[in-house]
């Protein structure tokens, strides 16, 4: 019985040293941090994406904690939301930003696309793009490889085995921006998400002559400028054989769609037909096969149209 | 017999299809497209204008920079367009197209096959010419031949090691010229001996030509300080760093060139070039190509001159087969497939060979056993499981400083692999990634 005694003082003791010594080193030795650091954390979606431009969530909240404005300071996953939280915590003000999501720039399907090689090695667009030009004829377009895919943390983006190209789902895309940095090509772009989750973009980034262009793809753009002719809003330019819309200066007319003669401008999430909108160039031979295309598009999407937004484009 | 220290492997050589062919020339193509990039370094810049008359051994293309090569028209004709084409593997660059009109050769070329060994010009001279000739290594890397010809202050080269090796399989361009044309890559090799100020020139030759071996070692007994090295069969011997260890047993550190050891490495197809530009006044306007393969009706060495389509050597080789999986430029170990065929032959094309589709198909890549072969079978000491990890997980600076630049492009590492795990591919897109970067900081330096 004696035993149990000595060894149960011994080591209550010893708990007891261990106990108090540990105290004065944790008070001695105490890291003064913020305490809202942790606050922000919470609030904070906690993926580790790096979309803001830092390490991590926390150390996006530690610079939001020593910033004095949340300008600049935003999480691509929480968007607008999550950062009015973060400024509730600090008492700052939110920086305005437009909700984005990820588009990939290329419509080249397998039958707009023919394939002139076949490719048996590694499945990944960064090897091919070291390689050679790729499975098509096209040196600027989608590989179809998946790069995208393993990059994104959020299953937003998947290749539809249809069209041999990543389709991004964008309730579920946070605009991190890892797929943009993933594709070897830079086909894929961070774009205003736009109202009611409307967009026009141009679906190609070949810099091909047109003739070659057209030889390689169907769908791609030629870079004859009748969009840039069309628009009003100096929105659309064209460099290198390829159109490009401004986002921040589109209105959204959609004059440029019906103008693209070879279908490579793409709208996503409008209704199937503009009555109140007369289209003044007369419809193109290709036009109704659009139509047709977009009422589908519109149909996939529509129950993924968020509530709508009362913001206009500014200029 | 010598051979390299480090790692390498040995594959089946398959020469046995286009060995002791003759070599013939391929008729003159309709139209030829003269690609502006065909050497390592800044391209050329064109000099002449559409509608211009050019005749065989005319300057049409000036060095874009020290490390560029001038061009010049293989054929005679009018000058089309100066348009984009696609390379064989789909990428645009430059090119100036020329239609062919007859044959008309500049007057001062010699044309006549008399061997002429006479040389009296100055060190300075030979450079001179070498460089204007549009020279560059016709091993494979394509590098001017006229930079390796003047060393840095501070190095002096002392022997010149000659690469008659042609360790890639399947390839024997590089064996058969020096069956015909020995005599004139003997005179070569005295012209840049006399170029470089040195004595000393050693031939490494594999020992699977041992006629060639015979011939040269006949022509080296009556040329001072000319030597030949017979060599055990290793691939990649072929390689400038472990074709000087072979043969004179110094090993190149690294990130250096040769010229550290003393050392200048030049391969014979170079070497004839070097002959032809010096003492008959010929550019770079031909080559010898190995079209071969196992199903190919004609395979054989041509001589072709640039600016021929691809499709038309192949013509001439006895067409496609149409059993073909895949054609590569090259050979095939270091060689890439090519999905354009319309591709002009180059100084780059050594060879062509077409695997039969049995042959050609990858084989499915597994799980990394940790077996170490790689390591083993690298010939430049890297540890190419490592590297090709690091790349797929995008970590470019940990590449770095595990010496991926060092990375030869040999492609032992794949063909030893058990699991035919895809390491060049991505050591390949590391090494270029890792480049770039390297580049950028020394331009931001």
């Amino acid at each position: 019985m004696n035993i149990i005694w000595i060894s149960l003082t011994v080591l209550g003791c010893t708990a007891l040293l261990a106990a108090v010594l540990l105290y004065v080193i944790a008070q001695k030795f105490k890291v003064e941090e913020d305490p809202r650091i942790d606050l922000v954390q919470e609030v904070l979606p906690g993926a580790n994406c790096g979309g803001c431009g830092f390490a991590g969530c926390r150390a996006l909240a530690e610079a939001c904690c020593k910033a004095d404005t949340l300008d600049g300071l935003l999480c691509p996953v929480g968007g607008q939301e999550t950062m009015k939280k973060v400024g509730d915590i600090l008492g700052l003000a939110p920086a305005a930003s437009d909700p984005m999501v990820a588009v990939v720039r290329c419509n080249g399907t397998c039958e707009a696309r023919p394939r002139t090689s076949r490719y048996d090695g590694t499945q990944s667009c960064r090897v091919v793009n070291a390689l050679y030009v790729g499975e098509t004829g096209c040196a600027f377009g989608c590989l179809g490889c998946g790069d995208c895919v393993k990059a994104c943390q959020f299953g937003a983006i998947n290749i539809n085995p249809q069209t041999g190209l990543p389709e991004v789902d964008e309730e579920k895309c946070t605009s991190c921006g890892a797929c943009v940095k993933a594709c070897p090509r830079h086909i894929i772009e961070l774009r205003k998400k736009g109202p009611k989750s409307r967009r026009i973009w141009v679906d190609c980034v070949n810099k091909d002559k047109g003739a070659v262009a057209r030889k390689n793809c169907l769908n791609a753009c030629i870079g004859c400028g009748k969009c840039q002719k069309e628009c009003q809003f100096e929105a659309i330019t064209v460099e290198n054989n390829v159109a490009y819309i401004d986002f921040n200066k589109c209105r959204m007319c959609r004059k440029c769609v019906s103008a693209c003669p070879t279908g490579a401008i793409h709208e996503l999430n409008f209704p199937p037909k503009p009555a109140p909108k007369p289209v003044e160039a007369a419809p193109k031979a290709e036009a109704p096969k659009q139509e047709s295309q977009k009422a589908e598009a519109v149909t996939k999407v529509e129950s993924n149209v968020e509530p709508a937004k009362k913001e206009e484009p500014k200029q | 017999m010598k051979t390299f220290r480090i790692g390498g492997v040995h594959p089946h050589d398959n020469k046995t299809y286009s060995a002791h062919k003759q070599i013939t020339e391929v008729p003159l193509p309709q139209k030829a497209v003269i690609p502006l990039v065909q050497h390592i370094g800044a391209p050329s810049k064109p000099i002449v204008q559409k509608g211009d008359e050019v005749k065989v051994g005319q300057l049409i293309a000036e060095a874009g920079g020290f490390v560029s090569a001038n061009i010049h028209s293989p054929v005679s004709g009018k000058v089309q367009k100066i348009d984009a084409i696609k390379d064989a593997w789909g990428m645009t660059m430059p090119a100036i197209f020329i239609d062919v009109e007859g044959d008309e050769w500049l007057p001062e070329i010699d044309r006549t096959p008399t061997i002429n060994n006479i040389c009296k010009l100055e060190a300075k001279e030979i450079i001179e010419k070498i460089k204007a000739a549009g020279i560059v290594g016709l091993g494979g890397a394509c590098f001017p031949t006229h930079v390796k010809l003047m060393p840095p202050p501070g190095k002096t080269a002392e022997v010149l090691v000659v690469n008659g090796v042609e360790c890639e399989p399947y390839l024997t361009c590089d064996h058969q010229l020096m069956l015909e044309h020995g005599e004139e890559i003997m005179i070569g090799i005295q012209i840049l001996m006399k170029a470089l100020g040195i004595s000393k020139a050693v031939i490494g030759i594999e020992k699977n030509k041992p006629d060639a071996i015979e011939h040269m070692q006949k022509l080296a007994s009556h040329t001072l300080g000319v030597s030949v090295e017979p060599l055990n069969l290793r691939y990649p011997q072929g390689g400038e760093k472990q074709l000087i260890d072979a043969c004179i047993r110094r090993q190149v550190p690294s990130g250096a060139l040769p010229i550290e050891v003393g050392a200048v490495v030049d391969n014979v197809a170079t070497i004839y070039a070097v002959y032809e530009a010096v003492q008959k006044n010929k550019p770079l306007i031909s080559r010898v190509m190995t079209v071969t393969g196992k199903e190919v009706k004609n395979p054989g060495n041509y001589l072709v001159r640039f600016g021929t389509p691809l499709s038309d050597v192949m013509t001439v080789a006895g067409g496609v087969p149409e059993t073909t999986g895949k054609i590569i430029g090259g050979g095939p170990m270091m060689g890439r497939a090519m999905n354009n065929i319309d591709m002009p032959a180059n100084k780059r094309v050594s060879g062509m060979l077409l695997l039969p589709e049995s042959e050609s198909l990858r084989k499915k890549p597994e799980n990394c056993i940790r077996c170490g072969k790689c390591v083993s079978a690298c010939p430049m000491g890297l540890e190419p499981y490592l590297l090709s990890k690091l790349s797929a997980y995008q970590r470019w600076d940990d590449m770095e400083t595990h010496n991926v630049m060092d990375c030869i492009d040999c492609g032992c590492c794949q063909f030893t692999c058990p699991s035919a795990r895809p390491l060049l591919d991505y050591i390949r897109v590391g090494k270029a990634t890792v480049g770039a970067n390297i580049r950028a900081r020394a331009a931001a330096k």
